[in-house]
């Protein structure tokens, strides 16, 4: 019984180890790979509102509301503007240096989300 | 109406497609019933008179007549298509109509913003071509944030902005009134609201020092000049600094669109007022996740659209409003 319950703890951290080994491989990997990723306009809002790529990765907004938006840099001057948005368009902007990249709708401006790209 | 009846109707009424675009203009319109709402509303000496559309019809020539009567539309979003009201330019229409209609005809027209739903060049003209059916000739017209949406709204200046400053801010005089149009949709700043801007507020101190205290005035701008909704950026940043330069005047109103919905307020010596949209209606603030179109059975549609008809009584130095909505 006693052993049985040492061999379970055994395999328990084994599997915990690997996986966790994995994860981290992972995360480094998302560091030096440059990925793309997709921000949904939904219900007046950006989901996700804050976002982290690694340098090189494009994003891409797509609108599904009824209703125009915009994918406006909060910089001056605008890193990035798209053109007005209507229902299902879209706009991609490749983010090649580090930084936090403040946006907004700019017909609705209270409607606001950020990239992170490390 | 069932959702039965209503789709055998529109079968029936295809006959009408006469753009060959698909959209049965007169089946729809025949699909949206007469609601009865609306209220007829007279501000004499400070106080707000309300009364139910319904109504009108018991009110004398004392209550409707006046000097001077205009009427304002507001949120044509011509160009929109979507199934909060799949035939904006009918409901436009439908407005122009009842502004022929009216008991009183008013001299002029104020449009206030969202004239066009994109800015497209196609959009404004269908907008003029419709609105040229209506009594009044004269339309004043001030942006709203879908109609500047390219080059920094070159287009609705050269279209609309004859004469105006800046952005499109202008005022003008009819029979003793001071009317003035203003932009708050220029410039957004992220998570801020409308905004007016440093020149036009300028501007607007410089246009009202000379005028008399008992001059009444109306200002007309796109996003409400009072703080409706922060949350859903329905108000605008600097509107203090504005009103605080109207202080010595003893009337004034101000006309907003933008919101799809009536709202009215009295604040000392100003009236706020927006007016419900010609093409389709939005929540209450707060009421649901997002201010985005509102989709009502298309036989409501009417009831919560709308025109705003104001009657200005000299004399009695007090503007009084009309909501009527599209039935």
């Amino acid at each position: 019984m006693r052993r049985s319950v040492s061999v379970a703890v055994f395999i328990a951290v084994a599997v915990l180890g690997i996986a966790a080994l994995g994860v981290k491989n992972s995360a480094v990997a998302a560091q030096q790979k440059p990925q793309n990723a997709e921000v949904k306009i939904d219900n007046f809002s950006f989901g996700p509102a804050a976002l982290t790529v690694s340098a090189g990765s494009t994003v891409t907004w797509i609108n599904h509301d009824d209703i125009p938006h915009t994918v406006a840099s909060a910089d001056d001057p605008k890193v990035f503007k798209s053109k007005v948005l209507d229902t299902d368009e879209k706009f991609s902007f490749t983010f090649t240096k580090a930084g936090t990249y403040a946006y907004f709708c700019s017909i609705h401006p209270k409607m606001t989300g950020k990239v992170v790209v490390q | 109406m069932s959702r039965k009846t209503m789709s055998r109707n529109v079968q029936d009424e295809l006959l009408h497609d006469h753009n060959h675009d698909g959209i049965d203009r007169r089946g729809f319109l025949k699909c949206m019933a007469w609601a009865g709402t609306g209220a007829f509303c007279v501000i004499r000496g400070g106080v707000l008179r309300s009364y139910a559309f319904s109504r009108l019809p018991e009110l004398g020539p004392k209550e409707m007549a006046g000097e001077l009567s205009f009427a304002q539309i507001s949120d044509s979003h011509m160009g929109f298509n979507k199934a909060a009201n799949p035939d904006v330019a009918g409901t436009l229409k439908a407005a122009v109509d009842k502004i022929n209609g009216l008991a009183v005809a008013p001299e002029f027209l104020l449009h206030t913003g969202d004239i066009s739903h994109l800015s497209k060049p196609e959009e404004f003209d269908a907008v003029q071509q419709i609105l040229k059916g209506a009594k009044p000739q004269d339309v004043f017209y001030v942006p709203g944030e879908h109609d500047v949406l390219n080059d920094d709204g070159k287009d609705f200046l050269d279209r609309f902005g004859k004469g105006s400053k800046g952005a499109g801010w202008y005022s003008f005089d009819k029979k003793g009134v001071h009317f003035i149009g203003l932009v708050n949709v220029m410039n957004l700043k992220a998570g801020g609201l409308g905004t007016l801007g440093h020149d036009q507020l300028e501007w607007l101190e410089d246009d009202v020092k000379h005028l008399k205290h008992s001059t009444p005035l109306v200002l007309f701008a796109h996003i409400p000049l009072w703080s409706v909704y922060p949350e859903w950026g329905w108000g605008t940043e600097d509107s203090a600094q504005a009103l605080s330069y109207l202080k010595k005047f003893g009337s004034v109103t101000v006309l907003n669109g933008h919101i799809h919905q009536t709202m009215q307020k009295v604040e000392g010596n100003v009236t706020f007022h927006t007016a419900a949209s010609t093409a389709f209606p939005q929540p209450a603030p707060g009421k649901a996740d997002s201010p985005g179109p509102m989709k009502v059975p298309a036989e409501q549609l009417k009831s919560v659209l709308g025109i705003t008809d104001v009657n200005f009584v000299r004399g009695q130095q007090a503007l009084g409003v009309v909501d009527s909505t599209l039935e």
